[in-house]
């Protein structure tokens, strides 16, 4: 013991004095966080506040009349009306498939779950515009299913159900993918406890599952929610852009700006940055709400 | 309840994790299973259970078979080394839970639910704490939750894996012995997972030693502290030092010493080995040639009793002796100084022929 003090003991004697210590301080500032806030300030200035202000800024450009106006036209209107379906439709599905699968995933085992993994990742690697081709390959007047769905009087390409199909699927991952890490983290400890107490399959998924994921599920939701509504790629290559009737509300924006109606292009486009905003804002409380509930 | 096992079996992919195991557990006992980690004392918690499936063998409750039952209708209270509180949920939900969820006709009323969640409440003294959520408990609480929560569906047989493994010492003694006298309160069949020998020692009723998915040794604590069948229990339970020798009659020389050995009377002359635990070790500070020797390495004093280290001229193993601090002031022994080890007292085993 006696061997291991003097150590301490010498420090403690050549610690410098409290004058000294804060001017060793001050000489050696630190300056690595001071000079990586900078950056990524500037950074996120100039890739996100500037242009979400200027969309905000043309689109009142010419005035508030202006702007509804543009909003209110019925190809406007029409846009507004089919991504807000497409999202109806595609954010149910979405949720069902996702709670089902991360479910599967995370609570059991099972041949072929990398496989099922994997597949659930794809719409995340494979870019928008393949998707929609592919609809169109298999949908199309001269796609695989072409002739027996003209056949049956069945439109999927150029009309609703493509645009919902493509919709779908860019959509496909968001709640699956919030789940899965979330479940697998939870482990199965809970559901074990809660069958050896005597609880059945449903019962235990109302009631110790679900719960317990419900702030990431909803975080899920309102992430996929988005994408739906803002989706262009797919959506695009399915749609035909034929107005009032397959253009929602980001090909719509596209349209009126190639048509140099660059006003009434950001009076639209201030919709969807206003959804973007609002998906934040949700996101935020939900997250306060899952850390106030986890504290 | 009476629990019986023939011949499980199981394994994970290569790993054989239970071999033919055979075990009857007596109505109203608590027994410990003991055993390293991987030995597959847990695995066998969870075949009772049935949250496993044996890939065979049979299990029966009370001479029924209950091999092929699931696990919500073996009606087992199971606590979790880690607790699986529901966090989402008060204390009072977590213990009432499997009330609720009983099949509408046997349900119990919301009143008839509140008054047995008190009453579970009040029988592990933590009545005051239905209201907060897993959470805000400490550690120990939360055993006892849990273990409430198990008790909530009147198990016929109560499972628990390493209830006190995630528990800082002093709680895990405080707990240990309020789960001894729990269970001379509600007499209800009892089988816990230990890696803990002075666990299962001062808990249990009987000890089940496991190692490598096979039962070692079963028996009361002192039996099997005291007589283990095999040398994986002796070093096992409690230290034990390894001294090869050899066995002639009735008689085994370990270095020197002579110790009794009755049990191989029937061996002439054959390789043994002796485990002697560090207490019946003799440490002699005069020169005696025939003894083990070994020089002096360390002294560690623990509480009334002196744990010293030694390591063997002969062939450099280290041995570890404990004496009483009266007895090591009066050897006065220095760092590196040679001694002698006569063992008092030991278990010799005769070596197999491989």
């Amino acid at each position: 013991m006696t061997a291991v003090l003097p150590v301490p003991a010498a420090h403690h004697a050549s610690l410098p004095s409290v004058d000294q210590a804060t001017s060793y301080r001050k000489r050696r500032r630190n300056w690595a966080p001071f000079f990586l806030t900078c950056t990524a300030l500037v950074y996120l200035t100039v890739i996100l506040l500037v242009p979400l202000a200027a969309v905000f800024v043309e689109a009142l450009r010419r005035g508030v009349e202006f702007f509804f106006h543009s909003v209110a036209q019925p190809e406007a209107l029409a846009a507004i009306r089919l991504t807000l379906l497409a999202a109806v439709i595609a954010v149910p599905l979405n949720l069902g498939f996702g709670i089902a699968a991360a479910w599967a995933i995370a609570k059991f085992d099972f041949r072929g779950k990398a496989v099922l993994i994997t597949l659930i990742d794809l719409p995340f690697s494979v870019s928008p515009v393949i998707a929609g081709l592919v609809y169109v390959l298999v949908f199309g007047l001269q796609g695989w299913l072409g002739p027996w769905l003209s056949a049956h009087d069945i439109k999927i390409i150029f009309a609703v159900p493509g645009i919902v199909l493509a919709t779908v699927f860019v959509t496909f991952p968001f709640v699956a993918r919030e789940l899965i890490p979330l479940m697998q983290a939870q482990g199965r400890q809970e559901e074990e406890a809660a069958v050896v107490l005597g609880a059945r399959g449903w019962q235990i998924f109302w009631r110790v599952t679900l719960p317990n994921v419900k702030w990431g599920l909803l975080y899920g939701v309102v992430l996929c929610n988005a994408r739906a509504m803002g989706e262009f790629g797919a959506v695009s290559v399915v749609s035909g852009h034929i107005r009032g009737l397959t253009n929602t509300l980001p090909l719509h924006v596209e349209i009126l700006y190639n048509e140099y109606n660059s006003a009434a292009a950001f009076a639209c486009a201030s919709l969807l940055a206003l959804l973007a905003l609002v998906t934040l804002a949700i996101k935020t409380v939900l997250e306060h709400g899952y850390l106030k509930e986890h504290s | 309840m009476s629990i019986q096992m023939e011949h499980v079996s199981k394994r994970f992919g290569d790993f054989v994790a239970l071999d033919d195991v055979n075990l009857t557990i007596e109505p109203g006992e608590l027994v410990a299973l003991l055993g390293p980690s991987g030995s597959g004392k847990t695995t066998l918690l969870r075949v009772i259970a049935g949250l496993e499936s044996a890939d065979q063998g049979r299990i029966y409750f009370d001479d029924q078979d209950a091999t092929e039952k699931h696990v919500q209708e073996r009606a087992v209270g199971f606590v979790f080394q880690h607790y699986a509180l529901f966090q989402h949920m008060t204390v009072f939900e977590n213990v009432a839970f499997g009330l609720r969820v009983k099949p509408r006709r046997s349900r119990p009323t919301q009143s008839q639910i509140a008054a047995k969640v008190h009453q579970l409440l009040d029988l592990v003294q933590l009545d005051w704490l239905g209201e907060r959520y897993p959470h805000q408990l400490s550690g120990g609480q939360r055993q006892r939750i849990a273990l409430a929560r198990a008790l909530a569906i009147e198990p016929r047989v109560l499972l628990l894996d390493e209830p006190f493994g995630a528990l800082d010492a002093k709680v895990r003694h405080d707990l240990r012995r309020w789960l001894r006298r729990l269970h001379d309160e509600i007499h209800l069949t009892s089988v816990f997972v230990t890696h803990d020998q002075e666990e299962a020692l001062e808990v249990a009723d009987r000890i089940v030693v496991f190692n490598q998915g096979r039962i070692e040794q079963v028996g009361i604590p002192d039996e099997v502290y005291d007589h283990p069948a095999t040398p994986f229990v002796y070093g096992f339970l409690g230290h034990a030092n390894r001294f090869e020798g050899r066995i002639r009659g009735g008689t085994s020389e370990i270095g020197g010493s002579r110790l009794a050995t009755p049990e191989h009377a029937a061996v002439s002359d054959a390789p043994g080995i002796a485990y002697v635990r560090p207490h019946d070790l003799d440490v002699v500070a005069t020169a005696d040639q025939a003894a083990v020797s070994a020089r002096f390495e360390h002294a560690i004093k623990l509480g009334p009793t002196v744990r010293l280290e030694f390591t063997r001229v002969d062939n450099g193993a280290a041995v570890e002796a404990e004496l009483t601090r009266e007895r090591f002031a009066e050897l006065n022994l220095v760092l590196g100084q040679t001694v002698h080890l006569a063992p008092r007292r030991g278990k010799v085993f005769a070596e197999m022929l491989r």
